[in-house]
């Protein structure tokens, strides 16, 4: 996590690097899942990389953000720590929330990564609520809460973002707009009108960006943070495609509800790939160096997932803990 | 008729159970500057039944939140708002608002502490008011504490008398745990010396308003104003039984019930809910498994018959228990005679005379 000042290389190579990392941690997931420790379901980000780094490196250390069953990249984007992530997936003690709630439910509050909740739109009111509480304490603070396409068909969004704007809270609401809903395309569940009309009707400020372009996506966030922290909540809407299945580790263009022509544009508009090349050509990279990068960031997730391995498992009576402050 | 409850101040003013709530949460608003209030008419004259009543103007406006009609929203942000170290009272004009938002509830608010490995606190009070009477119908009169009692995370308390209530609602904004208030509309007109100032009672299980050996009793919130006026007629007839006022739902304190039924053997539940799947389905069963050998009969359990709630008055006869159905059930447990039972259950009738079932009973108010 870092702020925004600093010459722009810095916050090039801060921003590649995370989106790696990110691709990295969640390649080798995939790689490894069919081995059934980690046995809790997973909902990867691999080609949604762009939203999650560009939004995060707009916020402050002690912003906050709040997120969903597809976690990974936001966790990682805001600071949240990898070993603990990692041990969290497999169900060990050193997990982040020492293995209660798994993939679903990452959280490192120390990092302003409040909450991760499955259950769809669940999160919003959340931050909602923390816009809020720091609205009345005056401590400058943003709060972003990341959702999917899908969470626009929930009522409990339109309930937030009318109270957001009503109170001028200092939250921003990031869709990332993957296109499907598990297995149902948009254009099945929504009618044919631009998503920032729902935003529009609320009165809130909103932007469109591409969201596999990761300056686009910095630059709308930076507006979107600055905004919604002088009392304007704002609205992104961030067009972005997963590349693998809703839940678990494997490609699923095959089974019938998208196409691999469709899934071959996007992945020709990789956020990762294209960086990397806008990087190389600007002199920003130099063309030997990613693949050093690449060998030191597998090797600190190497380390994240040995970390998680070797961790024990917590003890059945752990489970009573907790359930009273 | 004698004192229920147990007052700290005997010659404090007599207020009702409704001023009585709104004082508490005065007090704990005072003392606490995150304490917020949520409320659909959060300030409006009614003042949700009064119980909100110019604390806005004491504490100041900017901590009265007004909320839109939308129960799911609103409740998830006071639960945001509590993960961020706020104290919000949310106050809803019946429980079944409260159905529009049971997945923040049951999962975000019941479960964020346990899954953050305790990370994070929800420190919230729900309140939420049981309608009877008048014509209120299926879906304003609803109790419903066996929904939010199922749940591990969420304690629930229904407070029965002024000055308990007045010290259970400051323990509850005082919790770190989200608190779910269930209080019957009726019970706020109920009376009693109340001390002044701040009043503190722990959330920690059922208080004991009547003594006896002949039987067991265990009524929630305003049956257990009924429990108390058949106990009283059944020790003018010679035959005096317990009345617990169970008090707090969950986390359910079993020892005290299971203490007394153990010196009684036997165990009558009186729910404001459907008896079905109820609380005393709950109590039953957990004092019949830890105190089989010392029953003398079967436990039994009075609640809300297997139907929504009818608006018609004509409909509504018979579908609360109500302290003759009390009696009987009781004495009927004990082997009393039946002339012996009808006579009590004449001199309950003889005492309430022609007053409409569908209005609080005059005898309720007290002041106890």
């Amino acid at each position: 996590m870092q702020t925004t000042t600093g010459d722009d290389a810095d916050y090039r190579l801060r921003c590649l690097k995370q989106m790696l990392r990110i691709r990295l941690v969640e390649e080798t997931i995939a790689e490894r899942y069919a081995e059934q420790e980690m046995r809790c379901p997973v909902h990867l980000s691999i080609g949604q990389e762009a939203s999650a780094v560009g939004v995060c490196d707009a916020l402050m250390s002690d912003d906050r953000l709040f997120s969903s069953h597809r976690s990974h990249a936001h966790y990682l984007a805001k600071g949240g720590n990898l070993k603990a992530m990692m041990a969290e997936i497999y169900g060990k003690r050193d997990g982040c929330i020492g293995g209660r709630g798994g993939s679903m439910h990452l959280m490192d509050p120390d990092a302003g990564m409040m909450a991760s909740i499955p259950i769809v739109a669940s999160s919003i009111p959340l931050a909602t609520g923390t816009a809020l509480s720091d609205k009345f304490d005056n401590n400058g603070k943003v709060t972003v809460s990341f959702l999917g396409d899908a969470c626009l068909e929930e009522g409990v969004f339109h309930e937030s973002a009318n109270f957001a704007k009503l109170r001028g809270l200092p939250i921003v609401y990031v869709c990332e707009n993957n296109l499907y809903s598990v297995y149902t395309n948009l254009a099945d569940r929504q009618p044919d009108r631009p998503l920032t009309d729902i935003p529009a009707a609320h009165g809130i400020e909103h932007r469109h960006v591409d969201g596999n372009d990761l300056e686009a996506v910095r630059k709308a966030a930076l507006w979107a943070v600055e905004t919604a922290r002088s009392g304007n909540p704002t609205f992104l809407q961030l067009d972005t495609y997963r590349w693998r299945e809703h839940c678990g580790p494997n490609y699923d263009n095959h089974i019938g509800y998208r196409t691999e022509e469709e899934f071959q544009i996007w992945r020709a508009r990789d956020p990762l790939e294209r960086y990397r090349k806008m990087l190389e050509e600007s002199g920003t990279l130099a063309p030997a160096s990613f693949a050093g990068l690449e060998k030191d960031i597998q090797a600190e997730v190497n380390g994240a997932f040995a970390f998680a391995i070797d961790s024990p498992l917590p003890e059945p009576t752990e489970a009573l803990a907790h359930v009273y402050a | 008729m004698s004192m229920p409850e147990t007052t700290s101040a005997p010659g404090a003013p007599v207020i009702n159970m409704g001023t009585a709530i709104r004082d508490g949460l005065l007090e704990a608003a005072r003392r606490d500057p995150s304490v917020i209030f949520f409320g659909e008419g959060v300030e409006d004259p009614a003042a949700l039944f009064g119980t909100l009543k110019d604390i806005g103007k004491q504490i100041g406006h900017d901590r009265m939140i007004e909320m839109p009609i939308a129960e799911n929203g609103l409740i998830g942000i006071a639960i945001g708002a509590a993960m961020a170290g706020k104290r919000p009272v949310v106050s809803l004009q019946r429980v079944e608002f409260a159905l529009l938002a049971l997945e923040q509830i049951l999962n975000n608010a019941a479960k964020t502490h346990y899954v953050s490995n305790g990370r994070h606190n929800v420190p919230l009070v729900l309140r939420m008011i049981v309608g009877r009477g008048w014509g209120q119908g299926p879906e304003h009169s609803q109790s419903m504490e066996a929904i939010f009692a199922h749940v591990p995370g969420l304690k629930v308390i229904m407070p029965a008398f002024a000055e308990d209530a007045k010290g259970m609602i400051a323990a509850a904004v005082e919790d770190d745990n989200p608190v779910v208030v269930i209080e019957h509309r009726w019970s706020h007109y109920t009376t009693s010396p109340v001390a002044e100032g701040y009043v503190h009672r722990p959330l920690d299980g059922p208080r004991t308003v009547r003594e006896g050996d002949g039987l067991t009793i265990v009524a929630t919130s305003y049956m257990t104003l009924e429990a108390v006026r058949a106990a009283d007629k059944l020790a003018e007839a010679g035959h005096p039984v317990e009345v617990l006022d169970l008090r707090v739902i969950r986390p359910l304190n079993l020892d005290p019930i299971v203490e007394s039924v153990a010196r009684t053997g036997r165990l009558l539940t009186v729910d404001t809910g459907f008896r079905m799947f109820g609380i005393g389905a709950e109590i039953a069963s957990e004092v019949t498994s830890r105190c089989f050998d010392l029953l003398d009969a079967a436990p039994v359990r009075l609640g809300l018959p297997d139907h929504p709630t009818p608006s018609s008055r004509g409909l509504v006869k018979g579908f609360y228990p109500d302290a003759t159905r009390i009696a009987r059930t009781a004495a009927e447990m004990m082997g009393l005679d039946d002339a012996k039972i009808s006579a009590i259950e004449e001199d309950i009738l003889a005492a309430r005379k022609d007053i409409p079932l569908d209005v609080p009973d005059p005898f309720f108010k007290g002041p106890f």
